[in-house]
């Protein structure tokens, strides 16, 4: 098979499970007990009815539903239920840069830490090197970003004053810093523990010790024949590292006051706000399919066997 | 499953100092978390007028100090441990039973109905599962028992394909055919004779259930869509910390160390477990 039409396959293989999401998030807030406009104080019910029918509530769940379906298709999200002046469009418009900058960057920084100290930790298997990274990245591992965040804000913002805590200004690189080494750190410890441990293993197989008896070098041993097939394992965990830096970005986003995505999506989650939540959720849906769908594509192509093949 | 595997595995685990370390541990924070707040002198919403925001070791009775309100931290920390720990033991329960049951009857039935029910399982699994969380807390209103049911709708599914695979390959195993030709019918082979071996993975995958599961919650009380004010969370105790941090930075420390030991604690036991478990070491 060809890559695009592998890649091909795996488009269409992404689409039922996005509407799936879409089915599954509309069905489920239309199941809610109560309105968008129960509020402490009750609405009279002319207002409610003029509410309920400016936001086509009052028709059966179907004609709803196919109203939605078709508004997405056209990329409108509807109206957000609580910030009356804004449809859901823009409040997405309005927050994915932020959250993709904010992600990307832990992304990529998570890996290029992680990778290479987990090789090193390898490399230096039982030594102090090796104990010293390893005990980093169980502690990596048990901290969860919320514990994280603040920390790093009390240290470098509050006490050492480097950096700023929170607030954000387009194009000032440091309001970015410590949420992303916050969301970076626990990705740092997993790659490098899935790092060393494929590494170890790797460098027991028999191709190896038959590279080394060729008499080549260590080095040409661990970055020609060992680190190809031992990186595999890592690249697969990209996906769920994504979705870890995605459930992350909405912590960080609200502690820092990052104006991104993940911050919307709180407090919709909190004003109980219908269609802000499933349209942030299904954007969220959306890439996070994406970025598994790149991280096998990664992986089909630094796998030989499935290259050669041509089949995963 | 002979006794000699778990006489093995209880030696090893024994000798295994860190792990002992960690389950006695845990067993001190059960223990506090369950009477602590009982025997002190203080209730969890319980406002001391004269001692807000003081420091640990200063109010006298304060042992951890307050919080801004005057509550007592350490006991408001006890009593959110509490219900972190019920609400991921409950939930890891409801993983359990459904898991168990799910991957053992598809493992053991095979052909459609394994195909038709783990095809269920992996369209549940690519699904956003924090997001569905959010949703479900969006709709059903915050609570525990939300949490509850929106952490266990999807906790289930690693124990169900984990016990499966077991299921499948014990399927195959002399002593099945044995049952069979014995006479047991299908319900009876899969409760008395799967299920029983199939205890060692699923007491691992248990115990490395539960740190996950306080860490979903904290983090949705975290973000305060989980456990609301004035029951107390690890998660929403940490959040309060943080808001205080630059004056108050103890209202941080006290839950976030605590959420931290536990998790590790867990973390450590159920990679200990599953290295005792695991007959290839031996």
């Amino acid at each position: 098979m060809s890559t695009f039409a592998f890649v091909l396959r795996r488009l269409l293989g992404a689409i039922p499970t996005l509407a799936l999401v879409v089915t599954l998030s509309f069905l489920l807030t239309r199941l809610a007990p109560g309105g968008p406009f129960d509020e402490e104080q009750a609405l009279p019910p002319e207002v409610r009815a003029n509410l309920e029918a400016a936001y086509g509530l009052d028709q059966p769940v179907y004609l709803q539903f196919g109203r939605y379906v078709q508004g997405l298709l056209r990329g409108d999200f509807g109206p957000s239920f609580r910030f009356r002046d804004f449809t859901v469009g823009e409040l997405i418009a309005d927050g994915l840069p932020v959250s993709l900058v904010l992600g990307a960057a832990a992304m990529l920084l998570g890996l290029a830490i992680g990778i290479p100290a987990g090789i090193w930790a390898a490399l230096s298997r039982g030594r102090a090197v090796d104990r010293f990274v390893m005990a980093l990245a169980v502690a990596g591992i048990a901290v969860p970003v919320f514990v994280v965040a603040p920390l790093l804000a009390l240290v470098f913002g509050i006490w050492l004053q480097w950096l700023p805590v929170a607030g954000f200004v387009p194009g000032r690189p440091s309001d970015l810093v410590l949420p992303v080494v916050a969301l970076a750190l626990p990705l740092i410890a997993f790659a490098a523990r899935l790092m060393r441990g494929s590494l170890l293993e790797v460098m027991r197989a028999p191709w190896i010790r038959a590279a080394r008896a060729r008499g080549l070098r260590e080095r040409t041993v661990v970055m020609r024949h060992a680190l190809p097939a031992a990186i595999l394992p890592v690249v697969s965990y990209a996906g769920p590292a994504a979705a870890a830096v995605l459930a992350g970005s909405l912590v960080v986003e609200t502690l820092f006051g990052l104006p991104g995505m993940g911050r919307h999506l709180v407090q919709g989650a909190l004003n109980r706000d219908y269609t802000l939540v499933m349209g942030m959720v299904i954007v969220y849906a959306a890439l996070m399919i994406a970025l598994n769908l790149l991280a096998d594509l990664a992986y089909a192509w630094l796998d030989p066997r499935i290259r050669r093949e041509g089949r995963p | 499953m002979s006794s000699s595997l778990w006489d093995a595995a209880r030696a090893a685990l024994a000798r295994d100092r860190l792990a002992m370390a960690c389950a006695a541990m845990l067993a001190l924070l059960v223990v506090a978390a369950v009477i602590g707040p009982q025997i002190l002198d203080f209730r969890e919403d319980e406002i001391d007028w004269a001692h807000m925001a003081a420091p640990p070791f200063e109010a006298p009775g304060h042992w951890l100090g307050t919080d801004r309100l005057g509550r007592d931290l350490l006991v408001r920390t006890l009593h959110g441990m509490r219900v972190s720990l019920a609400i991921a033991l409950a939930a890891t329960i409801v993983s359990l039973v459904i898991g168990v049951a799910w991957g053992a009857i598809a493992g053991f039935r095979r052909g459609r109905t394994d195909a038709l029910m783990m095809r269920f399982v992996d369209v549940l699994y690519s699904l956003p599962q924090v997001f569905f969380v959010i949703i479900l807390t969006v709709v059903f209103g915050r609570g525990p028992l939300t949490i509850l049911v929106a952490i266990g709708a999807f906790g289930w599914l690693t124990m169900a394909r984990i016990v499966r695979g077991q299921a499948l390959a014990l399927r195959e195993r002399e002593f099945i055919e044995a049952a069979i030709v014995g006479g047991a019918g299908p319900a009876r082979i899969v409760v008395r004779h799967i299920v029983p071996n199939l205890l060692g993975p699923v007491i691992v995958f248990s115990t490395l259930t539960l740190p996950q599961v306080i860490l979903v919650e904290s983090f949705l009380s975290f973000l305060g869509i989980g456990i609301q004010e004035p029951l107390a969370s690890l998660g929403n105790l940490i959040a309060d910390g943080a808001a205080e941090m630059e004056t108050a930075p103890w209202m941080l420390a006290v839950p976030a160390g605590c959420l931290m030991l536990v998790v590790f604690c867990f973390n450590f036991l159920g990679d200990s477990l599953r290295d005792a478990l695991d007959p290839r070491d031996r």
